[in-house]
Protein backbone atom coordinates (compact mmCIF):
# COMPACT_ATOMS: atom_id res chain seq x y z
CA UNK A 1 0.00 0.00 0.00
CA UNK A 2 2.67 2.36 0.67
CA UNK A 3 4.32 1.87 -2.93
CA UNK A 4 0.73 3.02 -3.82
CA UNK A 5 0.39 5.78 -2.10
CA UNK A 6 3.79 6.84 -3.25
CA UNK A 7 3.12 6.21 -6.68
CA UNK A 8 -0.38 8.55 -5.78
CA UNK A 9 1.61 10.95 -4.22
CA UNK A 10 4.17 11.31 -7.88
CA UNK A 11 1.20 11.24 -9.89
CA UNK A 12 -0.56 14.56 -8.05
CA UNK A 13 2.92 16.53 -8.13
CA UNK A 14 3.69 15.96 -11.53
CA UNK A 15 0.66 16.87 -12.25
CA UNK A 16 1.51 20.18 -10.30
CA UNK A 17 4.80 20.20 -12.14
CA UNK A 18 2.98 19.99 -15.80
CA UNK A 19 0.55 22.89 -14.65
CA UNK A 20 3.05 25.39 -14.06
CA UNK A 21 5.06 24.49 -16.82
CA UNK A 22 2.25 25.37 -18.97
CA UNK A 23 0.87 28.44 -16.71
CA UNK A 24 4.46 29.94 -16.72
CA UNK A 25 4.40 30.59 -20.52
CA UNK A 26 0.84 32.50 -20.03
CA UNK A 27 1.94 34.18 -16.95
CA UNK A 28 5.64 35.30 -19.21
CA UNK A 29 3.05 36.68 -21.58
CA UNK A 30 0.51 38.47 -19.31
CA UNK A 31 3.37 40.03 -17.66
CA UNK A 32 5.35 41.69 -20.53
CA UNK A 33 1.83 43.20 -21.45
CA UNK A 34 1.33 44.20 -18.32
CA UNK A 35 5.36 45.88 -18.37
CA UNK A 36 4.71 47.29 -21.62
CA UNK A 37 1.37 48.59 -21.09
CA UNK A 38 2.66 50.61 -17.83
CA UNK A 39 5.26 52.38 -19.64
CA UNK A 40 2.72 52.88 -22.24
CA UNK A 41 0.38 54.88 -19.73
CA UNK A 42 1.67 58.27 -19.47
CA UNK A 43 2.07 58.78 -23.40
CA UNK A 44 -1.72 57.62 -24.08
CA UNK A 45 -2.33 59.64 -21.13
CA UNK A 46 -0.53 62.31 -21.84
CA UNK A 47 -1.28 62.17 -26.04
CA UNK A 48 -4.60 60.15 -25.61
CA UNK A 49 -4.73 57.12 -27.51
CA UNK A 50 -6.85 57.85 -30.63
CA UNK A 51 -4.61 60.72 -31.36
CA UNK A 52 -1.87 58.61 -31.62
CA UNK A 53 -2.74 56.07 -33.42
CA UNK A 54 -3.95 58.65 -35.93
CA UNK A 55 -1.41 60.97 -35.91
CA UNK A 56 0.55 61.29 -38.83
CA UNK A 57 3.62 63.17 -37.85
CA UNK A 58 6.58 61.85 -35.21
CA UNK A 59 8.97 64.29 -34.22
CA UNK A 60 9.60 63.87 -30.63
CA UNK A 61 11.29 67.32 -30.21
CA UNK A 62 7.76 69.27 -31.03
CA UNK A 63 6.37 66.46 -28.77
CA UNK A 64 4.74 64.84 -32.00
CA UNK A 65 3.68 61.56 -31.39
CA UNK A 66 1.90 59.58 -34.13
CA UNK A 67 2.60 56.27 -34.94
CA UNK A 68 0.26 55.67 -38.15
CA UNK A 69 2.69 56.02 -40.66
CA UNK A 70 5.18 53.11 -38.20
CA UNK A 71 1.49 51.05 -38.37
CA UNK A 72 1.22 51.45 -42.40
CA UNK A 73 5.12 50.72 -42.95
CA UNK A 74 4.85 47.28 -40.27
CA UNK A 75 1.10 46.67 -42.35
CA UNK A 76 2.85 47.04 -46.07
CA UNK A 77 5.80 45.39 -45.34
CA UNK A 78 4.71 42.47 -44.20
CA UNK A 79 1.27 42.31 -46.89
CA UNK A 80 4.56 42.52 -49.60
CA UNK A 81 6.14 40.01 -47.79
CA UNK A 82 2.95 37.66 -47.68
CA UNK A 83 2.44 38.41 -51.97
CA UNK A 84 5.83 37.39 -52.77
CA UNK A 85 6.78 34.90 -49.88
CA UNK A 86 3.54 32.88 -49.58
CA UNK A 87 3.24 31.93 -53.40
CA UNK A 88 6.80 30.88 -53.10
CA UNK A 89 6.95 29.23 -50.15
CA UNK A 90 3.66 27.25 -51.34
CA UNK A 91 5.56 26.42 -54.71
CA UNK A 92 8.07 25.15 -52.71
CA UNK A 93 5.94 22.71 -50.31
CA UNK A 94 3.88 21.09 -52.75
CA UNK A 95 7.17 20.39 -54.91
CA UNK A 96 9.15 18.63 -52.21
CA UNK A 97 6.24 17.00 -50.98
CA UNK A 98 4.45 16.00 -54.68
CA UNK A 99 6.78 16.48 -57.36
CA UNK A 100 10.30 16.24 -56.38
CA UNK A 101 12.35 12.90 -56.28
CA UNK A 102 14.31 11.70 -53.25
CA UNK A 103 16.93 12.87 -53.46
CA UNK A 104 16.30 16.74 -54.56
CA UNK A 105 14.42 16.39 -51.38
CA UNK A 106 17.22 15.81 -49.85
CA UNK A 107 19.35 18.65 -51.02
CA UNK A 108 16.62 20.96 -50.93
CA UNK A 109 15.54 20.48 -47.47
CA UNK A 110 18.70 21.35 -45.63
CA UNK A 111 19.15 24.69 -47.37
CA UNK A 112 15.49 25.40 -46.73
CA UNK A 113 16.36 24.97 -43.39
CA UNK A 114 19.37 26.49 -43.52
CA UNK A 115 17.85 29.73 -44.55
CA UNK A 116 16.06 29.80 -41.67
CA UNK A 117 19.69 29.85 -39.60
CA UNK A 118 20.65 32.69 -40.75
CA UNK A 119 21.09 35.54 -38.42
CA UNK A 120 18.66 38.59 -39.36
CA UNK A 121 21.15 40.79 -39.72
CA UNK A 122 23.21 38.58 -42.05
CA UNK A 123 19.89 39.13 -44.19
CA UNK A 124 19.84 42.58 -43.62
CA UNK A 125 23.53 43.29 -45.45
CA UNK A 126 22.75 40.83 -48.15
CA UNK A 127 19.69 43.32 -48.75
CA UNK A 128 21.51 46.15 -48.36
CA UNK A 129 24.57 45.17 -50.55
CA UNK A 130 22.45 43.32 -53.45
CA UNK A 131 18.68 43.88 -52.86
CA UNK A 132 18.93 48.01 -52.52
CA UNK A 133 21.11 48.75 -55.52
CA UNK A 134 19.03 46.48 -57.82
CA UNK A 135 15.81 48.22 -56.98
CA UNK A 136 17.80 51.37 -57.09
CA UNK A 137 17.83 50.31 -61.10
CA UNK A 138 14.10 50.94 -60.90
CA UNK A 139 13.42 54.31 -62.98
CA UNK A 140 11.55 56.55 -60.54
CA UNK A 141 12.11 59.88 -59.09
CA UNK A 142 13.45 59.74 -55.67
CA UNK A 143 13.60 55.93 -55.39
CA UNK A 144 16.57 55.68 -53.32
CA UNK A 145 16.87 51.11 -53.47
CA UNK A 146 16.04 51.59 -49.21
CA UNK A 147 11.68 51.12 -49.17
CA UNK A 148 9.30 48.87 -48.91
CA UNK A 149 10.28 46.80 -51.92
CA UNK A 150 13.46 45.88 -50.70
CA UNK A 151 12.23 45.79 -47.26
CA UNK A 152 9.37 43.17 -48.57
CA UNK A 153 11.94 41.21 -50.70
CA UNK A 154 14.42 40.16 -47.81
CA UNK A 155 11.06 39.71 -45.44
CA UNK A 156 9.37 36.97 -47.69
CA UNK A 157 12.74 35.24 -47.73
CA UNK A 158 13.11 35.44 -44.15
CA UNK A 159 9.16 34.07 -43.65
CA UNK A 160 9.83 31.14 -46.77
CA UNK A 161 11.42 28.36 -44.57
CA UNK A 162 8.71 28.58 -41.75
CA UNK A 163 5.83 29.20 -44.51
CA UNK A 164 7.49 26.46 -46.53
CA UNK A 165 8.25 24.15 -44.27
CA UNK A 166 5.51 23.77 -42.23
CA UNK A 167 2.93 23.78 -45.51
CA UNK A 168 4.97 20.97 -47.03
CA UNK A 169 3.97 18.99 -43.47
CA UNK A 170 0.59 20.24 -43.82
CA UNK A 171 0.48 18.75 -47.64
CA UNK A 172 2.49 15.13 -46.97
CA UNK A 173 -0.41 14.72 -43.93
CA UNK A 174 -2.93 14.46 -46.14
CA UNK A 175 -4.30 11.10 -46.27
CA UNK A 176 -2.88 9.23 -49.33
CA UNK A 177 -6.56 7.97 -50.14
CA UNK A 178 -7.50 11.39 -51.49
CA UNK A 179 -4.53 11.63 -53.43
CA UNK A 180 -5.80 7.98 -54.97
CA UNK A 181 -9.01 8.83 -55.08
CA UNK A 182 -8.49 12.35 -57.34
CA UNK A 183 -6.07 10.24 -59.99
CA UNK A 184 -8.40 7.39 -60.30
CA UNK A 185 -11.14 9.82 -61.54
CA UNK A 186 -8.69 11.03 -64.54
CA UNK A 187 -7.30 13.80 -62.27
CA UNK A 188 -3.92 15.16 -63.55
CA UNK A 189 -1.36 15.96 -60.55
CA UNK A 190 -1.70 19.22 -61.01
CA UNK A 191 -5.42 19.22 -60.78
CA UNK A 192 -5.10 17.03 -57.73
CA UNK A 193 -3.00 19.37 -55.74
CA UNK A 194 -5.00 22.09 -56.52
CA UNK A 195 -8.70 21.25 -55.90
CA UNK A 196 -8.03 18.19 -52.97
CA UNK A 197 -4.62 18.67 -51.63
CA UNK A 198 -4.47 22.03 -51.14
CA UNK A 199 -7.83 22.57 -49.63
CA UNK A 200 -7.16 19.44 -47.11
CA UNK A 201 -4.31 20.76 -46.59
CA UNK A 202 -5.56 24.54 -45.70
CA UNK A 203 -5.68 24.69 -41.54
CA UNK A 204 -1.95 23.56 -41.64
CA UNK A 205 -1.20 25.89 -44.62
CA UNK A 206 -2.94 28.64 -42.19
CA UNK A 207 -1.08 28.22 -39.54
CA UNK A 208 2.07 28.33 -41.58
CA UNK A 209 1.19 31.42 -43.14
CA UNK A 210 0.18 33.51 -39.25
CA UNK A 211 3.39 32.07 -37.73
CA UNK A 212 5.61 33.72 -40.84
CA UNK A 213 2.94 36.94 -40.59
CA UNK A 214 4.27 36.94 -36.45
CA UNK A 215 7.82 36.73 -37.59
CA UNK A 216 7.12 39.22 -39.77
CA UNK A 217 5.75 41.97 -37.88
CA UNK A 218 8.67 41.50 -35.42
CA UNK A 219 11.54 41.33 -37.61
CA UNK A 220 13.72 44.54 -36.87
CA UNK A 221 17.31 44.60 -37.61
CA UNK A 222 17.30 43.28 -40.94
CA UNK A 223 14.23 45.99 -41.39
CA UNK A 224 16.33 48.62 -39.96
CA UNK A 225 18.68 48.06 -42.43
CA UNK A 226 17.25 47.94 -45.83
CA UNK A 227 13.65 50.00 -45.21
CA UNK A 228 14.86 53.45 -44.94
CA UNK A 229 13.43 54.77 -41.62
CA UNK A 230 11.94 57.81 -42.53
CA UNK A 231 8.97 58.08 -40.42
CA UNK A 232 6.75 59.30 -43.59
CA UNK A 233 3.04 57.83 -44.10
CA UNK A 234 4.24 55.55 -47.58
CA UNK A 235 2.43 57.12 -50.73
CA UNK A 236 3.30 56.69 -54.28
CA UNK A 237 6.19 58.24 -55.47
CA UNK A 238 5.35 58.29 -59.25
CA UNK A 239 1.90 58.02 -61.10
CA UNK A 240 1.87 54.31 -60.32
CA UNK A 241 -0.47 52.96 -57.11
CA UNK A 242 2.28 49.83 -57.01
CA UNK A 243 5.26 52.52 -56.46
CA UNK A 244 3.94 52.77 -52.93
CA UNK A 245 6.57 50.06 -52.71
CA UNK A 246 9.42 52.12 -53.93
CA UNK A 247 8.78 54.59 -50.49
CA UNK A 248 11.31 54.61 -47.65
CA UNK A 249 8.93 53.71 -44.26
CA UNK A 250 10.02 52.78 -40.53
CA UNK A 251 8.22 49.88 -38.88
CA UNK A 252 7.21 49.55 -35.17
CA UNK A 253 9.72 47.64 -34.19
CA UNK A 254 12.69 49.45 -36.09
CA UNK A 255 10.88 52.60 -34.50
CA UNK A 256 11.65 51.24 -31.15
CA UNK A 257 15.19 49.83 -31.91
CA UNK A 258 16.00 52.88 -33.53
CA UNK A 259 14.98 55.77 -30.54
CA UNK A 260 14.94 53.62 -27.40
CA UNK A 261 18.49 54.31 -26.33
CA UNK A 262 18.35 58.11 -25.91
CA UNK A 263 14.40 58.68 -25.49
CA UNK A 264 13.47 59.72 -22.22
CA UNK A 265 10.14 60.76 -20.55
CA UNK A 266 6.88 61.33 -23.00
CA UNK A 267 9.17 60.17 -25.96
CA UNK A 268 10.07 56.59 -24.02
CA UNK A 269 6.96 55.75 -23.26
CA UNK A 270 5.67 56.63 -26.63
CA UNK A 271 7.91 53.97 -27.31
CA UNK A 272 6.15 51.49 -25.00
CA UNK A 273 2.96 52.37 -26.35
CA UNK A 274 4.57 51.18 -29.88
CA UNK A 275 5.31 48.12 -28.49
CA UNK A 276 1.57 47.62 -26.97
CA UNK A 277 0.50 48.75 -30.72
CA UNK A 278 2.65 45.60 -31.84
CA UNK A 279 1.33 43.46 -29.81
CA UNK A 280 -2.39 44.21 -30.31
CA UNK A 281 -1.31 43.79 -34.38
CA UNK A 282 0.21 40.15 -33.17
CA UNK A 283 -2.90 39.28 -31.38
CA UNK A 284 -5.62 40.09 -34.03
CA UNK A 285 -3.25 37.95 -37.05
CA UNK A 286 -3.46 35.18 -34.65
CA UNK A 287 -7.25 35.41 -33.58
CA UNK A 288 -8.11 35.57 -37.14
CA UNK A 289 -6.18 32.70 -38.00
CA UNK A 290 -8.44 30.82 -35.51
CA UNK A 291 -11.63 31.99 -37.26
CA UNK A 292 -10.43 31.10 -40.39
CA UNK A 293 -9.52 27.79 -39.08
CA UNK A 294 -12.77 27.70 -38.04
CA UNK A 295 -14.41 28.24 -40.78
CA UNK A 296 -12.43 26.16 -42.63
CA UNK A 297 -13.64 22.90 -40.42
CA UNK A 298 -17.57 23.40 -41.69
CA UNK B 1 -16.96 -17.37 -71.56
CA UNK B 2 -18.99 -18.37 -74.67
CA UNK B 3 -21.90 -15.28 -75.92
CA UNK B 4 -20.11 -12.71 -73.57
CA UNK B 5 -18.36 -9.05 -75.01
CA UNK B 6 -14.95 -8.75 -73.70
CA UNK B 7 -14.72 -5.64 -72.23
CA UNK B 8 -11.07 -5.70 -70.91
CA UNK B 9 -8.27 -8.04 -71.07
CA UNK B 10 -4.82 -9.05 -70.83
CA UNK B 11 -1.93 -10.59 -72.62
CA UNK B 12 0.78 -12.54 -71.22
CA UNK B 13 1.21 -9.21 -68.56
CA UNK B 14 3.39 -9.55 -66.29
CA UNK B 15 4.55 -6.72 -63.44
CA UNK B 16 7.77 -6.17 -61.81
CA UNK B 17 8.37 -4.05 -58.49
CA UNK B 18 12.34 -3.12 -59.85
CA UNK B 19 13.61 -6.99 -59.96
CA UNK B 20 10.74 -8.56 -58.72
CA UNK B 21 8.53 -10.46 -60.13
CA UNK B 22 4.79 -10.28 -58.70
CA UNK B 23 2.68 -11.00 -61.79
CA UNK B 24 3.59 -13.47 -64.22
CA UNK B 25 2.34 -13.63 -67.78
CA UNK B 26 -1.64 -13.15 -66.86
CA UNK B 27 -4.13 -14.07 -69.59
CA UNK B 28 -7.87 -12.66 -69.13
CA UNK B 29 -10.14 -11.86 -70.60
CA UNK B 30 -13.05 -9.34 -68.22
CA UNK B 31 -16.66 -9.82 -69.89
CA UNK B 32 -18.88 -6.79 -70.32
CA UNK B 33 -21.91 -5.53 -68.16
CA UNK B 34 -20.43 -8.89 -65.80
CA UNK B 35 -19.09 -9.02 -62.33
CA UNK B 36 -15.44 -10.46 -62.25
CA UNK B 37 -14.14 -11.38 -58.92
CA UNK B 38 -10.63 -11.70 -58.03
CA UNK B 39 -10.10 -14.35 -55.24
CA UNK B 40 -7.03 -15.22 -53.57
CA UNK B 41 -4.47 -15.17 -50.39
CA UNK B 42 -3.19 -12.13 -49.51
CA UNK B 43 -0.02 -10.74 -51.42
CA UNK B 44 -1.24 -12.86 -54.37
CA UNK B 45 -1.01 -10.01 -56.47
CA UNK B 46 -4.74 -9.46 -57.05
CA UNK B 47 -4.73 -5.69 -55.93
CA UNK B 48 -1.98 -5.17 -58.11
CA UNK B 49 -3.59 -6.94 -60.77
CA UNK B 50 -6.77 -4.81 -60.61
CA UNK B 51 -4.85 -1.63 -60.43
CA UNK B 52 -2.92 -2.37 -64.16
CA UNK B 53 -6.40 -2.07 -65.14
CA UNK B 54 -6.78 1.57 -64.75
CA UNK B 55 -2.76 2.70 -64.80
CA UNK B 56 -2.60 3.19 -60.14
CA UNK B 57 0.38 1.02 -60.77
CA UNK B 58 1.75 3.94 -62.66
CA UNK B 59 2.38 6.00 -59.62
CA UNK B 60 4.68 3.18 -57.95
CA UNK B 61 8.67 4.36 -58.78
CA UNK B 62 10.19 1.07 -60.27
CA UNK B 63 7.32 -0.49 -61.74
CA UNK B 64 7.57 -2.19 -65.03
CA UNK B 65 5.29 -4.11 -67.24
CA UNK B 66 5.41 -6.32 -70.11
CA UNK B 67 2.18 -7.65 -72.26
CA UNK B 68 -0.66 -5.81 -72.67
CA UNK B 69 -3.99 -4.99 -70.71
CA UNK B 70 -6.64 -3.87 -73.14
CA UNK B 71 -9.69 -1.80 -72.85
CA UNK B 72 -12.24 -2.60 -76.01
CA UNK B 73 -9.21 -4.04 -77.83
CA UNK B 74 -6.54 -1.34 -77.13
CA UNK B 75 -3.74 -1.38 -75.17
CA UNK B 76 -4.16 0.95 -72.18
CA UNK B 77 -0.65 1.89 -72.48
CA UNK B 78 -0.70 4.12 -75.39
CA UNK B 79 -3.56 5.49 -73.62
CA UNK B 80 -4.18 8.98 -72.60
CA UNK B 81 -4.06 8.22 -69.01
CA UNK B 82 -6.98 10.83 -68.24
CA UNK B 83 -8.87 9.56 -70.73
CA UNK B 84 -8.36 6.00 -69.32
CA UNK B 85 -9.38 6.95 -66.03
CA UNK B 86 -12.52 8.15 -66.71
CA UNK B 87 -13.33 5.29 -68.74
CA UNK B 88 -12.11 2.81 -66.00
CA UNK B 89 -13.37 4.12 -62.29
CA UNK B 90 -12.35 2.40 -59.19
CA UNK B 91 -13.59 2.72 -55.26
CA UNK B 92 -10.90 1.99 -52.82
CA UNK B 93 -10.84 -0.87 -49.93
CA UNK B 94 -11.19 2.15 -47.13
CA UNK B 95 -13.57 4.85 -48.29
CA UNK B 96 -12.00 8.22 -49.64
CA UNK B 97 -14.50 10.89 -49.71
CA UNK B 98 -12.69 14.03 -50.30
CA UNK B 99 -12.72 16.86 -47.15
CA UNK B 100 -15.20 18.29 -49.46
CA UNK B 101 -19.51 18.68 -49.56
CA UNK B 102 -21.20 15.53 -50.77
CA UNK B 103 -22.80 17.90 -53.74
CA UNK B 104 -18.74 18.61 -54.38
CA UNK B 105 -17.46 15.24 -54.27
CA UNK B 106 -19.77 13.96 -56.61
CA UNK B 107 -19.26 16.56 -58.80
CA UNK B 108 -15.31 16.46 -58.48
CA UNK B 109 -14.79 13.90 -61.92
CA UNK B 110 -17.34 15.90 -64.06
CA UNK B 111 -15.83 19.32 -62.97
CA UNK B 112 -12.26 18.32 -63.69
CA UNK B 113 -13.51 16.89 -67.24
CA UNK B 114 -15.15 19.95 -68.33
CA UNK B 115 -18.79 20.01 -67.02
CA UNK B 116 -19.48 23.38 -65.53
CA UNK B 117 -22.99 24.34 -66.34
CA UNK B 118 -24.78 24.44 -62.65
CA UNK B 119 -28.14 22.68 -63.50
CA UNK B 120 -26.67 19.97 -65.68
CA UNK B 121 -24.25 19.21 -62.81
CA UNK B 122 -27.36 19.40 -60.13
CA UNK B 123 -29.06 16.70 -62.54
CA UNK B 124 -25.55 14.47 -63.18
CA UNK B 125 -25.11 14.98 -59.28
CA UNK B 126 -29.06 13.37 -58.50
CA UNK B 127 -28.55 10.48 -60.95
CA UNK B 128 -25.10 9.36 -59.83
CA UNK B 129 -26.09 9.49 -56.14
CA UNK B 130 -29.87 7.37 -57.18
CA UNK B 131 -27.72 4.78 -59.12
CA UNK B 132 -25.32 4.15 -55.78
CA UNK B 133 -28.53 4.10 -53.67
CA UNK B 134 -27.65 6.92 -51.49
CA UNK B 135 -29.42 9.38 -52.88
CA UNK B 136 -32.58 8.79 -50.11
CA UNK B 137 -30.18 9.15 -47.22
CA UNK B 138 -28.03 12.52 -48.11
CA UNK B 139 -30.91 14.76 -50.59
CA UNK B 140 -31.64 16.83 -47.90
CA UNK B 141 -28.72 18.26 -47.44
CA UNK B 142 -26.39 18.23 -50.36
CA UNK B 143 -23.69 20.49 -48.68
CA UNK B 144 -23.19 18.32 -45.43
CA UNK B 145 -19.14 17.21 -45.49
CA UNK B 146 -18.88 13.86 -47.18
CA UNK B 147 -16.94 12.84 -44.01
CA UNK B 148 -19.65 13.19 -41.96
CA UNK B 149 -21.45 9.99 -43.25
CA UNK B 150 -21.09 6.72 -41.73
CA UNK B 151 -18.53 4.41 -43.32
CA UNK B 152 -20.83 2.56 -45.25
CA UNK B 153 -22.75 5.83 -46.59
CA UNK B 154 -19.09 7.09 -47.55
CA UNK B 155 -18.39 4.30 -49.67
CA UNK B 156 -21.41 4.52 -51.96
CA UNK B 157 -20.57 8.08 -52.22
CA UNK B 158 -17.15 7.28 -53.28
CA UNK B 159 -19.10 4.74 -55.75
CA UNK B 160 -21.46 7.62 -56.90
CA UNK B 161 -18.20 9.43 -57.53
CA UNK B 162 -17.06 7.27 -59.72
CA UNK B 163 -20.35 6.55 -61.46
CA UNK B 164 -20.71 10.30 -62.00
CA UNK B 165 -17.81 10.44 -64.68
CA UNK B 166 -19.72 7.58 -66.67
CA UNK B 167 -17.53 5.41 -66.78
CA UNK B 168 -17.09 1.79 -68.85
CA UNK B 169 -15.50 -0.41 -65.75
CA UNK B 170 -15.66 0.24 -62.18
CA UNK B 171 -12.78 -1.36 -60.46
CA UNK B 172 -13.55 -2.63 -56.90
CA UNK B 173 -10.60 -2.65 -54.16
CA UNK B 174 -12.11 -4.77 -51.37
CA UNK B 175 -15.09 -2.36 -51.31
CA UNK B 176 -16.93 -3.74 -48.06
CA UNK B 177 -13.80 -4.37 -46.13
CA UNK B 178 -14.03 -1.85 -43.97
CA UNK B 179 -17.51 -2.00 -43.37
CA UNK B 180 -19.83 -3.77 -41.22
CA UNK B 181 -22.18 -6.51 -42.38
CA UNK B 182 -25.03 -4.50 -42.92
CA UNK B 183 -22.81 -1.93 -45.02
CA UNK B 184 -21.33 -4.57 -46.82
CA UNK B 185 -25.30 -6.12 -47.84
CA UNK B 186 -25.95 -2.80 -49.40
CA UNK B 187 -23.00 -2.51 -51.54
CA UNK B 188 -23.48 -5.79 -52.84
CA UNK B 189 -27.27 -5.55 -53.72
CA UNK B 190 -25.80 -2.01 -55.66
CA UNK B 191 -23.53 -3.93 -57.09
CA UNK B 192 -26.22 -5.94 -58.79
CA UNK B 193 -27.97 -3.47 -59.96
CA UNK B 194 -24.66 -1.62 -61.52
CA UNK B 195 -23.31 -4.21 -64.01
CA UNK B 196 -26.34 -3.36 -66.10
CA UNK B 197 -24.71 -0.40 -66.67
CA UNK B 198 -21.28 -1.34 -66.00
CA UNK B 199 -18.36 -3.92 -65.92
CA UNK B 200 -17.61 -4.66 -62.73
CA UNK B 201 -14.32 -5.96 -61.41
CA UNK B 202 -13.64 -6.63 -57.69
CA UNK B 203 -10.95 -7.78 -55.71
CA UNK B 204 -12.30 -9.38 -52.45
CA UNK B 205 -10.66 -11.37 -49.56
CA UNK B 206 -13.71 -12.49 -48.60
CA UNK B 207 -15.12 -15.67 -50.75
CA UNK B 208 -18.88 -15.99 -49.48
CA UNK B 209 -18.94 -12.67 -51.30
CA UNK B 210 -17.07 -13.55 -54.46
CA UNK B 211 -19.91 -16.71 -54.47
CA UNK B 212 -22.72 -14.06 -53.80
CA UNK B 213 -21.77 -11.02 -56.08
CA UNK B 214 -19.68 -12.23 -58.82
CA UNK B 215 -20.67 -13.66 -62.68
CA UNK B 216 -17.23 -15.08 -63.29
CA UNK B 217 -14.23 -15.78 -60.67
CA UNK B 218 -10.27 -15.45 -61.09
CA UNK B 219 -8.61 -17.32 -58.71
CA UNK B 220 -4.74 -15.97 -58.43
CA UNK B 221 -2.03 -17.60 -56.27
CA UNK B 222 1.92 -17.07 -56.11
CA UNK B 223 4.35 -19.36 -57.63
CA UNK B 224 7.63 -20.51 -55.98
CA UNK B 225 9.15 -17.28 -56.77
CA UNK B 226 6.17 -15.79 -55.13
CA UNK B 227 5.19 -14.09 -58.28
CA UNK B 228 1.52 -13.87 -58.55
CA UNK B 229 -0.23 -16.20 -61.35
CA UNK B 230 -3.53 -16.58 -62.43
CA UNK B 231 -4.69 -20.17 -61.84
CA UNK B 232 -8.15 -20.35 -62.77
CA UNK B 233 -10.44 -18.51 -64.00
CA UNK B 234 -14.25 -19.42 -64.84
CA UNK B 235 -18.41 -18.58 -64.26
CA UNK B 236 -18.64 -18.44 -60.32
CA UNK B 237 -20.53 -21.40 -59.51
CA UNK B 238 -18.35 -23.46 -62.09
CA UNK B 239 -15.56 -22.72 -59.75
CA UNK B 240 -16.89 -22.88 -56.95
CA UNK B 241 -18.77 -25.95 -57.24
CA UNK B 242 -16.17 -28.23 -59.93
CA UNK B 243 -12.49 -26.40 -60.06
CA UNK B 244 -10.77 -27.75 -62.32
CA UNK B 245 -7.39 -26.99 -60.55
CA UNK B 246 -6.76 -28.71 -57.31
CA UNK B 247 -5.25 -26.28 -55.55
CA UNK B 248 -8.31 -23.89 -56.52
CA UNK B 249 -10.24 -26.90 -54.84
CA UNK B 250 -7.58 -26.37 -51.53
CA UNK B 251 -8.45 -22.72 -51.38
CA UNK B 252 -12.17 -22.85 -52.13
CA UNK B 253 -12.77 -25.84 -49.44
CA UNK B 254 -10.65 -23.54 -47.12
CA UNK B 255 -7.79 -26.28 -47.07
CA UNK B 256 -5.22 -23.14 -46.80
CA UNK B 257 -4.95 -19.49 -47.70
Amino acid sequence: MTSGSRRTGLEKTMKTVLLVSALASLLIVLLIFIFTMKGALPAFRELGVWEMLSGTTWRPGNGEFGILAMIAGSGLVTFGAVLIGVPLALGTAVFLSEIAPGWIVKIVRPSIELLAGIPSVVYGLFGMVVLVPLVREIPAPGNAGFGLLSASIVLAVMVLPTIASISEFAIRSVPGGYREGSLALGATKWETVSRVLIPAARPGIISAVVLGLGRALGETIAMIMVIGNSVILPAAITGNPLSIFLSRARTLTGNIAVEISYATGVHESALFATGVVLFVLIMLVNSSAGFLLKRGAR
Amino acid sequence: MENETTRMSTEDYSLYYGKFKALNSINIEIPSNRITAFIGPSGCGKSTFLRSFNRMNDLIPGVTTTGTVNLDGRDVAREDVVKLRKKVGMVFQRPNPFPKSIFDNVAYGPRLHGLKNRSELAVLVEKSLRQAAIWEEVKDDLQKSGMSLSGGQQQRLCIARAIAVEPEVILMDEPASALDPVATLKIEELMNELKKNYTIAIVTHNMQQAGRVSDYTAFMLTDQNRAGNLIEFGATKQIFTTPVNSRTEDYISGRFG
